[in-house]
C-alpha cells in the first residue's frame, strides 16, 4: 500500500466510522441510562433516512434556487435539512420509548430486546407497504459540490463532501458531550446511568428523562441518515440492519454509556474494516473486523470506557 | 398533622411487610420508628415516597391522600425527601453535581444558594470535597452528602433510613447532631434506626415496630425507660 493509498484509507475510514459513531452514541446512550438494548435503533436511523428523503424533497422545492418561493443557498437549505430531520425523527424515538419500551419498565431484559426486534420490523415492513420495494434515491442536496475542485493533501483527494460529513459528526458529538456533561438533564442521565432508582428520590421525573435520552439518541441517528444518504444516495427499507448492528457492535465496544467510548469504537470499527478490506479480499473484511473486536472484548468485556459498576434499579 | 399514615397495608408478593400501622408527624418534630431487622422500617418509608404499592390505609400529608402522587413529585411538590438505606449517592458524579441534581425541579435560585451555603456549614467537609467524584468519599462523608443532597430538594420533611448504618460512634453523634439542626432550622423529620438509644435521644417520640405492627409509642423518655424496650431493643 503506497502512502497515498494509506491517507485515502484514512479519510474513506473516518467518512465510515462518522456513521458508526453517531449510530453507536444512540445505542449507547440508552443502554447506559436504561439498561435495555434498543434493537429498533438501526431501524430508526432507516426511518430518519426516509424522513431525510421528504424534508430533503420539500425544502428543495421551496427553497433551491430557480423553484423555489424563497431562495436559500444549498449550504443553508442542508443545515435545515438535517436539523429538521433530527427534530422528527426524535419523535419516532420518543415512541418508541412510549410504546414499546416505557410498559416494559420492570419487565425482564429479553421482553425489552425481543420489542426492539420486534419494533424494528414493524418500521421496515411499514416502509416497504408504504413505498413499496422500489429503492428511493436521495435528492442531491449540495449540486455541484462533486464536480467543484476537490481539496488534495500530498496526492490525496479529500473530497468536501467526507470533510462535511465528518465535520458534522464531529460537532454534534461534542455538543453531546458538553450537553450530558453540562445541563441539569445529562446530569440526570448520568445519574441514572449509576443508580436509576435513586433519581426520583431527587424530585427527577425518570419518563421525562428517559424520554430525552431516547430523543437525543435518535436525532443523532437521524443527522447520520441524512450524512450516510449523501454519501450512499439510495434508501431501502433494510438499509438500517447491517449498519445498526455493526454501530451496535461499535456501542458495545466503547463501554456502557460512554460517549466517548462510542465515538472512538465507531471511529475505530471504521478503520479496521476499511484496512482489512484493503490488506485482504473483501470478502474476508467482516470475519477479520469482528474477530478483532471480538479479541478486544476478551481482555476489556466492559468495552474500552465501560466501568464494572452496574446501575441499581431498586431501592 | 403534617403527615399521617392511617391503618398502612403493605405486602411483597405473599410476604406481609406491614399490617396496619398508624402513626402521625406533626411540623418541626423529630420522630424515630425504631424496631429490628425486617420489622417493616424501610418498608414504611418506601411507601410514603411512594416506591411501593400500598395495599390497604392511606397515607396523608396535611390532610390529604398521596396514595396517587408519583415519587418524584413527593419529592418536587411535597417536599417529602428521602434519605435512602446504603445513602445511594451517585458515585459517578462530584459532590457539587449530587448537590446540583437535588435542585432538578426547584426554580428559587436565590434560596437554592442560600441553603447550599447552608449545608457547607453544617458539613464543611463537603465543600472542601465539592469538585471531588462521591464515590471517592468516606463512608461518613457519603453520609453527609446523603442528608445534604436530601436537604437541598424542595423538602420539608425529611425522612431517613438508617442514617447511623455504618457510622463509627463518634461520627453517628456528629450526624444526630446535624440532624438536630436540621430541624431546628424548620426541616421536619422522621427517621427509622436500629440503633434505637441513640434514635430515642435525639427524637421528641418515637414508635415501636414489631413485624410489621406498632406495639408501643411515647415520648422518647417514656420508651427508653420503658422496661420491654430496654429488653428488646437497648441491651437489658
Amino acid at each position: 500500500m503506497s502512502a497515498t493509498e494509506f491517507f485515502q484509507n484514512v479519510v474513506n475510514a473516518l467518512q465510515w466510522g462518522s456513521f458508526y459513531a453517531l449510530i453507536a452514541l444512540g445505542y449507547s446512550m440508552v443502554y447506559g441510562v436504561l439498561l435495555l438494548f434498543n434493537f429498533a435503533h438501526g431501524d430508526i436511523f432507516m426511518v430518519g433516512a426516509y424522513i431525510g428523503f421528504f424534508v430533503a424533497t420539500a425544502f428543495l422545492a421551496l427553497f433551491a434556487s430557480g423553484v423555489g418561493i424563497i431562495t436559500l443557498p444549498s449550504w443553508a437549505i442542508l443545515v435545515l435539512v438535517i436539523l429538521a430531520t433530527m427534530f422528527l425523527t426524535s419523535f419516532v424515538g420518543m415512541a418508541v420509548e412510549r410504546i414499546g419500551y416505557r410498559p416494559l419498565r420492570h419487565a425482564p431484559r429479553a421482553s425489552a430486546a425481543i420489542t426492539g426486534l420486534m419494533i424494528g420490523i414493524i418500521f421496515e415492513t411499514s416502509i416497504l407497504a408504504m413505498f413499496g420495494a422500489q429503492r428511493m434515491k436521495f435528492p442531491e442536496l449540495l449540486p455541484g459540490l462533486a464536480s467543484a475542485s476537490q481539496p488534495t493533501f500530498g496526492g490525496v483527494i479529500i473530497s468536501w463532501q467526507k470533510i462535511l460529513i465528518v465535520g458534522v459528526a464531529l460537532v454534534l458529538m461534542l455538543l453531546l458531550q458538553w450537553f450530558v456533561s453540562n445541563t441539569k438533564w445529562g446530569m440526570a442521565m448520568r445519574a441514572m446511568a449509576f443508580d436509576f432508582a435513586a433519581v426520583p428520590l431527587m424530585g427527577v421525573p425518570l419518563n421525562r428523562i428517559a424520554a430525552l435520552t431516547f430523543a437525543l439518541g435518535s436525532a443523532l441517528a437521524g443527522a447520520a441518515a441524512v450524512l450516510y444518504s449523501m454519501a450512499y444516495p439510495v434508501l431501502d427499507p433494510y438499509m438500517g440492519i447491517t449498519v445498526g448492528w455493526k454501530a451496535f457492535v461499535a456501542a458495545i465496544l466503547g463501554g456502557r454509556g460512554s460517549i466517548k467510548g462510542a465515538a472512538l469504537a465507531g471511529f475505530l470499527l471504521g478503520f479496521i474494516e476499511i484496512f482489512a478490506a484493503t490488506v485482504f479480499p473483501s470478502t474476508y473484511r467482516d470475519l477479520i473486523a469482528y474477530s478483532i473486536i471480538l479479541i478486544i472484548l476478551v481482555f476489556r468485556p466492559h468495552g474500552m470506557f465501560g466501568e464494572e459498576h452496574t446501575a441499581r434499579l431498586r431501592l | 398533622m403534617l403527615l399521617s399514615v392511617r391503618n398502612l397495608h403493605v405486602s411483597y408478593g405473599h410476604i406481609k411487610a406491614l399490617q396496619g400501622i398508624d402513626f402521625d408527624v406533626d411540623e418541626g418534630e423529630i420522630i424515630c420508628i425504631i424496631g429490628a431487622n425486617g420489622a417493616g422500617k424501610s418498608t414504611t418509608l418506601r411507601a410514603i415516597s411512594r416506591l411501593v404499592p400500598v395495599q390497604k390505609g392511606d397515607i396523608l400529608f396535611e390532610g390529604k391522600s398521596i396514595l396517587h402522587v408519583p415519587p418524584e413529585k413527593v419529592v418536587s411538590e411535597l417536599g417529602i425527601s428521602h434519605v435512602p438505606e446504603g445513602r445511594r449517592i451517585f458515585g459517578n458524579l462530584t459532590v457539587k453535581e449530587n448537590l446540583t441534581l437535588a435542585t432538578y425541579a426547584r426554580k428559587d435560585k436565590e434560596n437554592i444558594k442560600r441553603d447550599l451555603e447552608y449545608m457547607f456549614s453544617v458539613f464543611p467537609r463537603l465543600e472542601e470535597r465539592l469538585n471531588q467524584k462521591a464515590g471517592t468519599l468516606s463512608g461518613g462523608e457519603q453520609q453527609m452528602l446523603a442528608v445534604a443532597r436530601a436537604f437541598m430538594t424542595a423538602r420539608r420533611v425529611m425522612i431517613l433510613d438508617e442514617p447511623s448504618m455504618g457510622l463509627a460512634p463518634l461520627l453517628m453523634l456528629e450526624m444526630f447532631k446535624a440532624l438536630e439542626e436540621i430541624n431546628r432550622e424548620g426541616t421536619t423529620i422522621l427517621l427509622v434506626e436500629q440503633n434505637a438509644r441513640m434514635a430515642l435521644k435525639f427524637a421528641q417520640r418515637g414508635y415501636v415496630l414489631e413485624t410489621g405492627k406498632i406495639v408501643l409509642q411515647g415520648p422518647s423518655q417514656e420508651l427508653l425507660d420503658n422496661p420491654d424496650v430496654k429488653k428488646a431493643y437497648l441491651g437489658g
